[in-house]
């Protein structure tokens, strides 16, 4: 096999500026966007992900700069996700530069949506997230749900059936966050990750909870990810890039040095 | 001043690939259109993009491009990228089959399903991802390191019946054909725009070809 495993920076972007929250609250300003990129590419970051987090409507403009910026000088693949509900949406991030958005609540709210945009922009640009969160009492049969309003709001639906239905529906990949574990550095829902990497045929990424490097080749190797996103510790400069990925080579995973 | 025209046909987003072209060589004149007359007059061609077969083959009907595509295949330096690669072969297994250019004799076909590589992982498809190219020589990978890793995102892979033609393979997991050359046509499934330095210097190899293989 020679394809990598993929490492993914996310930068959490609020009105312009990189934060990364803990499970949502209290908030730290990690810096300029543009600027965090240009360094994360510099260290070969395999692609870069953007998650809008601004809550006003008026101020949504700003990640659209924040995307032409970076893809004139960034050349590798650049996500996009918050706030994408229509195929508007999709169309102006494409536009500014974006290879592939990220829909998550507007998928829930109306499926039909993942099968629009995939129609209209092809699958390749469509990633479905996912938030997830464990719903079975300790000692039962895993079952995870998927959460809306940042892990606020069950919705019933089964997660691992939603993954496969986004399948069909045409996203071209999935972005699964472990709602118990995101912003708590204790690792990968592991068996989360498994259970839908293993069902669905399209690649998965595993975001949520990673708080060392080990973390990161356990996705790979025991979450069975196809890539792995992670925020925090690459912003505050715990590790570089180059070092994770040296440091899942070392564990045996084929990764883009 | 040299100019590029990059063929657009609405079948995906442009805006990468002449960012790319432009940075790889900002004395180029770089221009996105579906105008016969300006593809007929720009000294290089690129003919990218995303989406199904059965789209990209109407569009390029219904915009009446597929004279100048063939024409500008036939006269300078023309590169394919993605779907715009599959669409030069003769025909596609996508949507049901479909006819295509036939610049290149052969054939498109999809990814089995369910494969698994050597650790029991599932080989997931689309092929997503950053993979190993193994080149033949050509004037195209100049300065470009043997087995260097480019960005890949497709379904379907090209099968031409001319081994000559290939002139790249990649293994997923078995070998296919991710790079065709012949004369003064040369075409990728990887995305060179999205390939950081080694898709840059590819463009701008392309860029400064003259079309002799």
């Amino acid at each position: 096999m020679s394809l990598a495993k993929r490492i993914i920076p996310c930068l959490d972007v609020d009105n312009g500026r990189v934060v990364k929250g803990v499970k949502f609250v209290d908030i730290r300003d990690a810096g300029d966007p543009v600027e965090i990129a240009r360094r994360y590419d510099r260290e070969g970051a395999d692609e870069i992900t953007f998650l809008d987090i601004t809550a006003t409507h008026d101020n949504r403009d700003t990640i659209v700069h924040v995307v032409e910026q970076v893809a004139s000088e960034v050349f590798i693949p650049l996500t996009v996700g918050g706030g994408i509900r229509t195929l508007d949406d999709i169309r102006r991030m494409l536009n500014a530069g974006a290879d592939k958005v990220g829909i998550n609540s507007a998928a829930v709210f109306r499926p039909e949506f993942v099968k629009e945009a995939a129609e209209k922009f092809g699958s390749q640009c469509i990633v479905v997230a996912i938030d997830a969160k464990k719903v079975s009492p300790e000692g039962e049969e895993n079952r995870w749900e998927i959460f809306t309003h940042g892990g606020r709001k069950p919705t019933g639906i089964d997660a691992v059936e939603w993954a496969v239905k986004m399948m069909n529906f045409g996203a071209g990949e999935i972005l699964l966050t472990s709602m118990d574990r995101d912003g708590t550095k204790s690792g990968f829902d592991l068996a989360l990750t498994r259970a839908i990497s293993e069902a669905v045929g399209i690649p998965v990424i595993a975001s949520g909870g990673v708080g060392n490097l080990d973390h990161l080749a356990d996705g790979i190797l025991e979450g069975k990810a196809d890539a792995v996103l992670a925020a925090s510790i690459f912003h505050f400069g715990e590790y570089t890039i180059e070092q994770a990925k040296r440091h899942m080579q070392a564990r045996g995973i084929e990764v883009r040095l | 001043m040299s100019s590029v025209a990059v063929i657009d046909y609405g079948m995906g987003n442009l805006h990468s690939i002449a960012k790319a072209l432009q940075h790889a060589d900002p004395q180029t004149q770089v221009q996105i259109s579906a105008d016969a007359k300006v593809i007929q007059d720009a000294d290089r061609v690129v003919f990218p993009g995303v989406g199904a077969i059965r789209d990209c083959m109407q569009s390029l009907r219904a915009l009446n491009l597929v004279e100048p595509i063939m024409q500008a295949a036939r006269e300078k330096p023309f590169l394919g990228v993605c779907l715009g690669m599959q669409a030069l072969l003769t025909d596609s297994e996508e949507n049901g089959g479909i006819g295509c250019l036939n610049l290149f004799p052969g054939h498109v076909r999809r990814f089995t399903d369910g494969l698994r590589d050597q650790h029991g992982g599932i080989l997931k498809v689309p092929h997503m991802g950053w993979n190993r190219v193994k080149q033949k020589s050509h004037p195209l990978w100049h300065n470009i390191a043997q087995d260097s890793r480019f960005y890949f995102v497709h379904s379907y892979f090209v099968t031409p019946d001319r081994e000559e033609d290939s002139i790249a393979t990649s293994d997923y997991p078995d070998p296919f054909t991710c790079a065709l050359a012949r004369d003064n046509m040369f075409a990728v499934q990887f995305h060179p725009e999205k390939s950081q330095e080694v898709g840059l210097q590819l463009l701008q190899n392309f860029l400064r070809w003259d079309g002799a293989a």
